[in-house]
């Protein structure tokens, strides 16, 4: 929307229009409201008609050197700066620079009589007077239609106040014009008939004992603008307009990877982490930790030197801080470094479209890297409605470039589709977390349903909150299955027990592998011993032998000499 | 700074006393008419509403009444001090309570009655 509106706004450059510095009004006009023409702001009674008057004048004498008019119908001039020194704006010290003229009109019917032929000339004059007086740029009449209670003349006074517009424009003095509304039209007189360049209509709407202001530009002849209703805030930063559009899907993708703070998650993820500017949705039941696994990622997103900003819509910050230190999470200490912020409200306490306004006023305030959402099922509200503003916020994240984390609260432990407002599809990320029941006892488990653009673990994960933060458990994949909590630890157990059995027997074995070869080792040397003395024995008995056969030898050659002797 | 209180102190200087005037009319006359037209330039209904004003004291207010005209278009500042919107005005400083005309004052009647003239007249 916006985008196509700045794309307008180069067609739109020969009307010149003047800032009022209302941020985002300017936004949405291209600029502002015309320069040198009556703008007419209506609405009904407390809708901020003059306070946005005033917030012009203001703006004007300080951030645009016109110095303004305050021609008040209504208030006095002192009730006037009291009112809005609340907002920071000191009118008497305009006043009193030169910057600002304040006239009240004041006139009591029942003072007035009339007597012939009148007409207004004194009004201009007052008007022309207190303009030349500062050489006022910028004139607020609020709410000039009270005249028609003053004067009976009904005909003169519409007479009077064309000619009053037309004076307006013929000096050139950029004018903003207050009225009521009335029935059927936009104002009780049907001002809107003298007013014809600009319109805009601020609206004060309670549904559901919830208020929101709106706003509108009902019209604005010769130039482009946004004709949505958006919504505006008062508070002590003065008044502003929060144009949240839904940007479109023209958005730059980031490749960059940011962790998640858990180390087991980060590693479940194809790319160690998200891409900065996903979104991711974080939907549990009950007590799964979501608020720490948020916590976690804050913690993760400041220890990298990023701002965070952490809307908490359940618990306070004090109280989130607390909780996160008995996991051994120390948030209190980037607060205090100013990274991380948190903004807690109740979701009762603004409408819909407020709570959204004041983010998108936070996200313009802080700059925040990361933005935490803690929980999205807290907003209340017909299914419409609550899901075209989640959708927003996620386009105002994502324009931003903003890495967002969604805690969303489930009521069961299936998948029903309505359980996460149906955001799944506008999610890039989707971690489920889950209690497990089985064996009597509760487990936590984790799996991530889906992760855009990267491949991911298709477990289902065990984890634990410590004292030292969350951890994921190796997953057991057994021939039962997967399997947590004590069935977990005992299956794993009663392997370790059959582990060591097979290892016993194993070495069983081997001792008696060992012992039965000692034992054949010991008879085989026997029997090389035996066979060694045997060998031994023989060779003696050789050698007897041989030298009984030299004796016998000698023998018989002796014996053959002496029968040579006696032959 | 166009504030009732700041802007009387430029009038007094240029026409008279309130304050005074006041008391003088509280002690000495009651009856004293103290009359205050505001007009802007010399335009038809504002010379018409004076020349209506001067037949009208002369008539029942002879000798005991005193007409100020101010022209806003020589001295704007003044406007704001009397809540002026309409022209031309006829403001009835004395006596008190303070009351206003507007309008040519063509009709006679109404504005003896405006100024509570005819009934002190007659009675």
């Amino acid at each position: 929307m916006l985008s196509s509106l700045s794309d307008a706004a180069e067609s739109t450059a020969g009307l010149a229009k003047t800032p009022t510095g209302i941020s985002g009004f300017d936004d949405i006009t291209l600029g502002g409201v015309p320069t040198g023409r009556p703008t007419l702001v209506c609405g009904a009674a407390g809708c901020g008609k003059t306070l946005f008057a005033t917030t012009f004048l203001v703006r004007g004498a300080t951030q645009f050197d016109e110095p303004g008019v305050f021609m008040s119908f209504e208030e006095r001039a002192e009730d006037l700066a009291a009112n809005v020194a609340s907002l920071g704006y000191d009118l008497e010290g305009l006043v009193a620079k030169g910057r600002l003229a304040i006239d009240h009109v004041r006139f009591d019917p029942s003072e007035i009589e009339e007597n012939g032929e009148y007409d207004l000339e004194g009004l201009f004059l007052r008007l022309g007077f207190a303009v030349d007086s500062v050489g006022a740029k910028r004139v607020v009449l609020d709410t000039i239609e009270t005249l028609f209670s003053g004067f009976t003349d009904e005909a003169l006074l519409r007479a009077e106040l064309r000619r009053l517009f037309g004076w307006i424009k013929d000096r050139g003095l950029t004018a903003i014009i207050t009225g009521e509304r009335g029935d059927g039209q936009l104002t009780r007189q049907g001002l809107e008939e003298y007013v014809s360049d600009c319109v805009i209509l601020l609206d004060n709407r309670v549904v559901d004992q919830i208020t929101t202001r709106r706003l509108r530009v009902v019209k604005y002849r010769g130039s482009a603008h946004g004709t949505n209703e958006y919504p505006f805030l008062i508070d002590t930063g003065g008044i502003s307009v929060l144009p949240v559009t839904s940007s479109g899907l023209h958005r730059p993708a980031s490749h960059e990877v940011v962790s998640t703070g858990i180390d087991g998650l980060d590693a479940m993820l194809g790319r160690s982490g998200f891409y900065r500017g996903s979104s991711i949705l974080l939907s549990g039941v009950a007590g799964t930790g979501k608020t720490t696994f948020a916590g976690h990622f804050a913690n993760a997103a400041c220890a990298r030197g990023e701002r965070c900003l952490f809307f908490a819509f359940e618990e306070s910050a004090d109280e989130i801080c607390r909780n996160a230190k008995s996991v051994g999470l120390d948030l209190q200490h980037w607060v205090d470094a100013r990274l991380l912020r948190f903004e807690a409200s109740r979701p009762s306490l603004f409408g819909l479209e407020m709570h959204l306004a004041r983010m998108n006023r936070d996200l313009e305030a802080f700059a925040p890297d990361v933005v935490v959402i803690d929980p999205i099922s807290a907003f209340r509200g017909p299914d419409v409605e609550v899901h075209a503003t989640l959708l927003r916020m996620i386009d105002l994240l994502k324009s931003r470039g903003t890495l967002g984390l969604f805690t969303s609260l489930r009521n069961d432990g299936g998948l029903a589709e309505y359980a996460d407002m149906g955001l799944s599809s506008l999610m890039d990320a989707w971690i489920k977390l889950d209690n497990d029941e089985a064996n009597g006892e509760i487990n936590r488990t984790l799996y991530v349903i889906k992760a855009r653009g990267m491949s991911h673990s298709n477990q289902v994960r065990e984890y634990n909150i410590t004292g030292h933060g969350i951890t994921l458990i190796e997953p057991y994949i057994g021939p039962e299955g997967v399997l947590t909590g004590t069935a977990r630890f005992t299956q794993i157990a009663r392997e370790q027990a059959s582990l060591l059995r097979r290892h016993q027997e194993a070495e069983q074995r081997r001792r008696e592998v060992t012992r039965r070869r000692s034992v054949l080792e010991r008879q085989i040397n026997d029997l090389r011993a035996a066979l060694k003395d045997e060998e031994h024995e023989e060779s003696i008995l050789l050698a007897e032998l041989e030298s009984r056969e030299v004796e016998l030898l000698k023998d018989r050659e002796v014996l053959a000499a002496m029968r040579g002797a006696a032959e | 700074m166009m504030d009732d209180d700041e802007n009387r102190h430029p009038m007094n200087d240029e026409a008279i006393n309130d304050d005074a005037m006041n008391d003088d009319a509280l002690n000495d006359d009651a009856e004293h008419y103290h009359l205050r037209l505001y007009v802007a330039g010399q335009t038809s209904k504002s010379l018409a509403a004076l020349s209506n004003l001067k037949r009208v004291c002369e008539e029942h207010l002879a000798g005991r009444y005193e007409i100020e005209v101010i022209d806003l278009i020589q001295n704007p500042r003044l406007a704001a001090g009397d809540q002026i919107l309409a022209i031309p005005t006829l403001v009835r400083k004395l006596p008190t309570p303070l009351k206003r005309i507007i309008g040519d004052l063509s009709n006679t009647d109404k504005v003896l009655v405006g100024l509570d003239v005819r009934q002190k007249g007659l009675g």
